[in-house]
């Protein structure tokens, strides 16, 4: 901050005093355009919003890609002149994908960065961390964390989930075309914590009501590093396998999983989430060829991609195959990054809708974000039309399942925003700020 | 599966993280005997290896060439930077017990930051060199006397095979230079009275830095043997050392088959208990281990006790 000072003397010469002053604005009109636009807002301070990032700890491979994706968003929101006229800056700290550190974090946004929300996190044990002191600070707390936290109702007024669906509806509309297509005999594998947890109980209540049965559930260690020992509990009636694993195991996982079964394996569905930022082509994921997967969003340009998709492959810097165009290796984490681009969006519109001036107007925020129902699909939100429950924070997109076959995944089946409804099971905004 | 196909299969698995954990934890052994150093940052040497491993690897074009020459490079160049990080660091602090924990604590903190900065979050494989999937027989009793058959699912890969062959030679060669060479001679000198070996014209300090390095190198090699398995990874140093840690107070501080025995023992149990029962109970039989060896047999299993 530069104070101004007054000078002590009185003006000698009023009248050229005011004509510089006047050349003064004009050459920071002329030379700064950038200011020009914001000058329509009560002020021109920028609006602040706190990036709570895993850039260490085992998330640390998303919460790179995260950052490129709302780097690149607000970027393009400034260049259209900001939110009601003011400039946004992303203020980032890391969380270390650490559930005590992400309470920090969110402190320090709300004391010392003076920042107008907090938003960004992901992993489901940093959320359930977080979300508490975000709402003893009564700061606006946007995740992108995909866990059910959000609409089950553990959180509070303040943490609201509109960028990425949340597991419990991905895994009911995978269930049908598990069921239907691949078989009706499943063993799950998956991480024993909350969001492995999540994966089970909706995906086993999903499969009863499709007429299939979940026969074994593998519950694995979160920190594990070897597979093999686990796979023969797998029953052998079992027709089709459903692995969804998490941090960096999860090749070691797959690959020991294709020593196992060697030649003879049963149908194999995972939730890309188990590769994320993986490359397709590593050596021991062969073994993958012509199984199946959950995308949030296709990370391999399919034929008919939309406009939208190309405008936000462009905006990031990322190619046909979903990697950095300036590193063919360095694999995005696709499936999920979206989520951050469009919650940027949806903060962006819920402050207009609110007349956003500063923290003082965090409730109407809120407010108006709860107040939201529908996004088209469009560069706002690339991954697909949306559908917004101000009851339950949540919001709810398509699904992609998606074929590994030579290598990149094709899109064989899109499902419906409505095979992921469940009955409500909140209503926050029944709860006081 | 069958009880008897299941427990070869877990046992195999157990054998080829004891393999691993030998090779690591006789670096932390050897390290702690001579120069009485608690090298906290064992455990990045460890994944410095892997990661180097990648590096080498992908800069030959991948493939066994890629390997073999990771398996050569990695060690040397680990080794090297412990050695430095010897004369630079520890040196200065005269092996003083507790600062050179807080050293070695520093020093595991600036390799994984480092290696997050210049290699990534990611975690990368190595393509092993060969990878046939061995698929293993068991014998049953049926009519007519015992007869094969081929269980489902009970196989392990020649890479594994390897892994567990390559960890023994190298132990086996690894006991020759302290027995047999006059420079393995000059670290049990050292190791038993350093003043008094100085007094006979060893140079200690030498000894000192190649033991650290040597250590390390240790480690490395076993991060390039498992990077095939796994993948390189900036955290894939914390586990490795508290396992390493738990062999080397079991095993006996400075004792090199009581490292041996001990890496048997927690890699078997590990396999076994956490197939049959749960990975959590192995974890407290290992601990509940370290504890009774501490109350009973401070010296370790094949541990002397101090003079």
């Amino acid at each position: 901050m530069t104070e101004t000072k007054t000078p002590s003397a009185g003006p000698a010469d009023p009248s050229r005093r005011s004509a510089i002053a006047t050349l003064a604005g004009a050459a920071a009109a002329t030379s700064l355009p950038l200011w020009a636009r914001y000058t329509h807002a009560q002020t021109a301070a920028p609006i602040r919003i706190g990036f709570q990032m895993h850039a260490t700890g085992i998330g640390s491979a998303y919460g790179r890609w995260y950052d490129r994706t709302t780097q690149a968003a607000a970027r393009l929101i400034n260049e259209a002149g900001g939110i009601n006229g003011r400039p946004v800056e992303i203020i980032t700290e890391d969380d270390g994908t650490d559930p005590k550190r992400g309470a920090e974090v969110v402190e320090k946004f709300a004391t010392q960065h003076n920042c107008d929300v907090g938003y960004g996190t992901l992993f489901s044990h940093v959320v359930m961390g977080s979300a508490p002191r975000a709402g003893e600070l009564q700061l606006p707390y946007f995740v992108v964390s995909e866990g059910h936290h959000v609409a089950s109702g553990k959180l509070n007024r303040w943490t609201v989930q509109p960028g990425i669906t949340d597991v419990k509806s991905q895994v009911m509309a995978m269930a049908p075309f598990v069921a239907e297509t691949l078989g009706k005999k499943v063993t799950m594998i998956f991480p024993d914590y909350a969001f492995g947890h999540d994966h089970r109980d909706f995906f086993t209540e999903a499969m009863a009501a499709n007429g299939g049965e979940v026969i074994a559930k593998l519950a694995i260690p979160p920190t594990e590093t070897s597979f093999t020992k686990y796979f023969p509990k797998i029953p052998r009636e079992t027709e089709v396998i459903y692995h969804v694993m998490v941090g960096p195991a999860v090749l070691t996982f797959v690959k020991e999983m294709g020593e196992f079964f060697g030649p003879s394996r049963p149908a194999i569905f995972g939730f890309i989430d188990s590769l994320e930022a993986v490359d397709l082509a590593s050596p021991g994921l062969e073994f993958l060829e012509g199984t199946y997967f959950w995308e949030g969003m296709a990370r391999y340009a399919q034929p008919d991609q939309t406009e939208f998709d190309r405008h936000y492959r462009a905006a990031i810097g990322i190619d046909q195959n979903g990697a950095s165009t300036r590193d063919p290796k360095d694999v995005s984490t696709y499936a999920h990054m979206f989520g951050c681009w469009e919650t940027l969006y949806v903060i962006k519109a819920g402050m207009e809708a609110a007349g956003y001036a500063g923290p003082a107007d965090r409730q109407k925020l809120i407010e108006a974000v709860e107040a939201m129902t529908e996004w088209p699909l469009s560069n706002e939100h690339p991954q697909g039309a949306k559908l917004f429950n101000g009851k339950t924070h949540q919001v709810f997109g398509p699904q992609y399942i998606s074929k590994l076959e030579g290598g990149r995944l094709n899109v064989v089946q899109t499902t419906p925003i409505e095979a992921g409804f469940y009955p409500d099971e909140v209503d926050y905004t029944t709860r006081s700020f | 599966m069958d009880f008897g196909p299941y427990l070869m299969l877990a046992s195999l698995e157990g054998a080829v993280t004891a393999a691993v954990l030998a090779l690591m934890a006789a670096g932390l052994s050897l390290v702690f005997g001579v120069m009485r150093v608690v090298n906290v940052a064992h455990g990045e040497f460890y994944m410095l290896g892997a990661v180097l491993a990648w590096v080498v690897a992908s800069m030959a074009g991948g493939g066994a060439a890629g390997f073999v020459l990771a398996l050569a490079v990695a060690p040397l160049v680990v080794g090297a930077v412990a050695a430095a990080a010897d004369v630079t660091v520890l040196k200065h602090l005269d092996y003083d017990p507790e600062r050179t924990i807080v050293a070695t604590i520093g020093l595991l903190y600036i390799l994984q930051q480092l290696t997050l900065m210049g290699y990534g979050p990611e975690a990368r494989p190595v393509e092993p060199p060969f990878n046939a999937r061995i698929a293993l027989p068991w014998v049953e009793w049926g009519q007519g006397g015992p007869q094969l058959y081929w269980p489902w699912g009970l196989s392990i890969t020649s890479y594994k095979l390897f892994v567990i062959g390559a960890a023994a030679a190298v132990l086996a060669g690894l006991w020759a230079l302290m027995t047999h060479t006059r420079i393995g001679l000059m670290m049990r000198a050292t190791q038993l009275d350093g003043e008094m070996a100085q007094a006979f014209g060893i140079p200690v300090e030498r000894v000192y830095a190649l033991v650290f390095g040597l250590g390390a190198a240790l480690a490395a090699l076993a991060g390039v043997l498992i990077v095939p398995i796994q993948q390189a990874h900036y955290l894939m140093g914390g586990d490795a050392l508290l396992l390493s840690f738990i062999v080397v107070i079991i095993g006996g501080l400075g004792s090199l088959a009581g490292t041996v025995i001990a890496a048997i023992l927690i890699g078997m149990s590990d396999g076994i208990i956490s197939v049959f029962f749960s990975p959590t109970l192995a974890k407290i039989i290992a601990t509940l281990l370290v504890a009774f060896v501490l109350v009973f047999r401070p010296e370790g299993l094949m541990g002397k006790r101090a003079r």
